[in-house]
């Protein structure tokens, strides 16, 4: 059986068992659509380190499209998730283009450090400017409509669910055909060799500015779908160890392709699911010593671990 | 602005300034030899507070005056045991990975910390005032400051920069930890150990931080977040003085410790973002940081 | 007369106290190849950073086809017309050699399409083409960094030809080539200029190259240009075969 089969395969079966788990466990049917929606922010990450370039304060654009559908909660009234879903991203995008005109001049550890600032300055915005947002505590999501259809909450969960399936469905193919794109393929070189990439007539920062506003707008989706999964917005969804997630989440996977993003937070959100009801202290602990363990056995991901397997298996006569 | 406030806001910058200064000086130390942001570093300077209000609380008794060794004692145990231990089995495995790698190591090391911490020390906040209480107030122009805050930690920061740069310019050790900085391959080409250099370095830079906690703690409730608030601040600093720029990281702490103070009688919901505004306007006109230097690379 | 295509005046810049380039006025004539030699540290590959924009000259101009250039980054001068290859192979070393010429295609063509496959795109026949002519086709497929060095400085001139330049600078196209290689890489790569109508500068230290490929030499010492003209003249030039040959 070729490796490329058994891939496609394991990806059948991936989505397969997170369509139908939920239904036998309902208990796994937030938790599910969570490790989905934090995947797609995960793929915003994984665009950017394609440059090599790793973003410290990702979660403002996760912040941003969660606190789009509060606020319109808060000052508009009711609303629809289609909606949502639309606004949301596209907000984030908006975000995205001017604060990447101002971090794409920069690179490696500046870049991260630009991004991470930006991001305590919107999280300390929402912290404090409490008769707008008020402050820590966040502000309550009302379950939304779905195409002018109301749920009641455990129907709302699945339906939930099976949009978020869908959108990685979408997300995830787009991402891979954007990564093998020129333009995809250009930001890798920003990462091999930005000079040559100049040297070609290629502005390396207009390259990494698109990228940057992709992954800027699967950040506001993942926001939008997270805020609704659990009904609330708070600074904490902008604040840097947020971030830190989702590039642990990242590293965790692999960055070699997309499917990476979603073992990676399946891994994640489901030790932190399990460490927090059995070691309520320590899950923070478990998830360090986890990717301790990860970058020193296998830097390059879980779904680095099947592909080294694979080189393995075909080295052989 | 009454003169009051504007003293009183002088005071507190400067005081500010001194801690932010130690913190960041370890961070800059680091970068500017390892080539790696130490994520925990804020970590290590809950550690060096926590570590020292414990020693504090425990020779107290004895007598208050042993609370000014034991600041001491903590920030050289926490750096030399927990940096050193960092070091020496997370950091040196993992120094030919990629940057983003090495980076979250101490990601991991930092949410591993900030566990533990709650673990030891719970969440309950802490005080040991002693030392602040020892020292007298004094007057400035008729404002009441307390001598430890004033005078105290400034200077500890003054004499911490002056013996750096003592040290990294005239000693054999910091001789070959700047020429580690300035370049790492020709370095290591005529012979120098760098694995001894990362770990000597390493111990430096993780007892800074813990000293500065460990001196900011009497001057607050030790709570748990209170170092994850440092790291970033640490970074802002550091990136905007030029990372590994020492005298500019104390011109650059003095001056966002002096914004943020005067921020927080005039717009105290602001203060936070002081660093980071400082941050953005400075690197958007000298992208390397006021006192960074620019190399082109040879093609 | 032929046209001049890249003309230098007056560059000057020092770093700390080293002057790399001390007046340097020279012109690039089209349909030609110039030769540049000296000694290490004469300033000949600070000469291919100011002209590509690398670097930016204190004092002087340098002009293309009467365009003045001086301020622009590489890769506006890039897109008018003067390509680069380097000393040092400058690739992207985790992609595929075919990946790497894709790029420079894609760049040159415009195809900057986040849906389409890179390999996929119109220039792929060219591309191979290319790789053929500079003898690395076998390689295509490997990731750069396997490649030995003298394959990747092919690789390197391959991604500039890619570029389909007005003229082509190279910083010592044939080091690192094994030397039973070089005639043969060099008669191919002068060839394929010709045909395309591409002008050359190209830094070299092997004198048999340069009489043999060069139509013109410009001899560089401490920052300046020393003489410039055909090969036979110049290097008959006792002082030239004395400083700079060390015969």
């Amino acid at each position: 059986m070729s490796g490329r089969l058994v891939s496609r395969l394991i990806i059948a079966a991936a989505i397969v068992v997170a369509a139908v788990l939920p239904i036998i466990l309902p208990s796994w049917a937030t938790l599910t659509t969570l490790i989905l929606a934090k995947g797609i922010v995960v793929l915003g990450i994984i665009i950017l380190l394609q440059a090599g370039q790793v973003s410290f304060g990702h979660a403002m654009f996760f912040g941003v499209g969660a606190y789009t559908i509060a606020f319109w909660g808060r000052y508009v009234g009711p609303g629809d998730l289609l909606l949502f879903l639309l606004l949301g991203p596209l907000i984030a995008m908006a975000f995205g283009l001017l604060i990447g005109l101002f971090v794409v001049r920069y690179r490696e550890i500046f870049f991260g450090m630009l991004n991470l600032a930006f991001s305590m300055v919107m999280w300390s915005l929402l912290e404090k400017l409490y008769a707008f947002t008020n402050g820590a505590d966040g502000i309550r999501v009302a379950r939304p409509t779905l195409a002018g259809i109301a749920f009641t909450p455990e129907a709302f969960q699945y339906v939930l669910l099976y949009l978020t399936l869908g959108l990685v469905l979408v997300v995830s193919y787009g991402v891979q055909r954007y990564l093998d794109s020129p333009l995809g393929h250009m930001l890798r070189a920003i990462k091999g060799n930005e000079t040559r990439l100049e040297y070609l007539g290629v502005s390396a920062r207009k390259i990494l500015l698109i990228g940057y506003v992709i992954s800027a707008f699967l950040g506001g989706l993942g926001g939008v779908l997270v805020a609704t999964a659990q009904q609330i917005a708070t600074p904490e969804f902008a604040y840097w160890t947020k971030s830190g997630e989702f590039v642990f989440i990242a590293i965790l996977g692999g960055i070699a392709n997309a499917a990476g993003a979603f073992a990676g937070a399946a891994v994640f959100e489901t030790v932190r699911f399990f460490a927090s009801a059995q070691l309520a202290n320590a899950w923070q602990l478990i998830l360090g010593v986890v990717l301790i363990v990860i970058i020193m056995f296998a830097p390059n991901g879980l779904i680095g671990l099947r592909n080294r397997r694979k080189a393995q298996a075909e080295v052989r006569p | 602005m009454d003169s009051t406030i504007v003293i009183l806001a002088i005071c507190d910058g400067i005081s500010y300034a001194a801690l932010v200064f130690l913190v960041s000086v370890g961070l800059s130390l680091i970068f500017g030899v390892l080539r790696i942001v130490n994520v925990a570093h804020g970590s290590l300077y809950a550690y060096g507070a926590y570590m020292a209000a414990t020693l504090s609380l425990l020779v107290a008794p004895i007598s208050p005056w042993l609370t000014f060794p034991a600041l001491l004692v903590a920030s050289v145990l926490v750096g030399a045991i927990v940096g050193g231990l960092m070091e020496r089995f997370l950091l040196r495995p993992v120094y030919h990975l990629e940057e983003v790698l090495q980076l979250l190591i101490t990601f991991a090391v930092f949410m591993i910390m900030d566990n533990l911490q709650r673990m030891i020390w719970g969440v309950q906040p802490i005080f040991a005032a002693e030392p602040v209480k020892l020292l007298p107030n004094i007057s400035i122009l008729g404002v009441n400051y307390t001598s430890y805050q004033v005078l105290l930690l400034p200077l500890v920061a003054v004499i911490t920069l002056f013996g750096l740069r003592y040290f990294l310019r005239y000693t054999l050790a910091g001789s070959i930890i700047m020429a580690v900085t300035e370049d790492r391959e020709a370095a290591t080409a005529i012979g120098i150990d760098a694995r001894r250099v990362f770990l000597i370095t390493f111990i430096i830079g993780a007892s800074l931080a813990a000293l500065g906690g460990a001196l900011a703690s009497p001057t607050t409730s030790l709570v748990p977040g209170m170092g994850t608030d440092m790291i970033v601040l640490s970074f802002a600093v550091a990136a905007t003085a030029g990372l590994g720029q020492i005298e500019g990281a104390a011109v650059t702490a003095l001056m966002i410790g002096l914004a943020r103070a005067f921020i927080i009688y005039i717009q105290p919901e602001l203060e936070v973002l002081v660093p980071y505004l400082i941050m953005m306007l400075v690197l958007l006109i000298r992208p390397m940081g006021l006192f960074g230097v620019n190399r082109v690379r040879k093609i | 007369m032929s046209r001049v295509l890249i003309s230098a005046r007056g560059l000057k810049i020092r770093f700390g106290g080293v002057i790399a380039a001390d007046g340097i006025d020279l012109d690039v004539l089209e349909g030609e190849n110039l030769a540049i030699i000296g000694p290490n540290g004469a300033g000949k590959t600070t000469f291919l950073n100011m002209a590509t924009g690398y670097l930016r000259p204190q004092a002087g101009t340098v002009s293309f086809l009467g365009q003045d250039i001086t301020a622009l980054p590489p890769r506006t001068i890039t897109k008018l017309g003067i390509a680069r290859a380097f000393q040092i192979p400058q690739l992207f070393l985790d992609q595929t050699v075919l990946e790497n010429m894709m790029i420079a295609a894609a760049a040159h063509a415009g195809s900057m399409s986040a849906f389409r496959h890179l390999l996929d795109l119109p220039e792929r026949k060219e591309v191979e083409d290319l790789l053929d002519l500079v003898g690395v086709r076998a390689f295509a497929n490997r990731k750069a960094f396997e490649l030995p060095e003298g394959q990747r400085k092919l690789v390197d001139i391959a991604l500039a030809l890619a570029l389909k330049p007005t003229v082509l600078l190279m910083d010592e196209p044939t080091s690192g080539v094994a030397s039973g290689e070089k005639l043969g890489l060099m008669d191919i790569l002068t060839s394929a200029l010709a045909r395309q109508k591409v002008s050359s500068v190209f830094v070299e230290h092997d004198m048999d190259m340069v009489e043999r490929y060069a139509h013109r030499v410009a001899v560089w010492s401490s920052g300046k240009i020393q003489v410039v003209g055909p090969p036979a003249e110049v290097l008959k030039n006792t002082e030239v075969r004395e400083h700079v040959i060390g015969i």
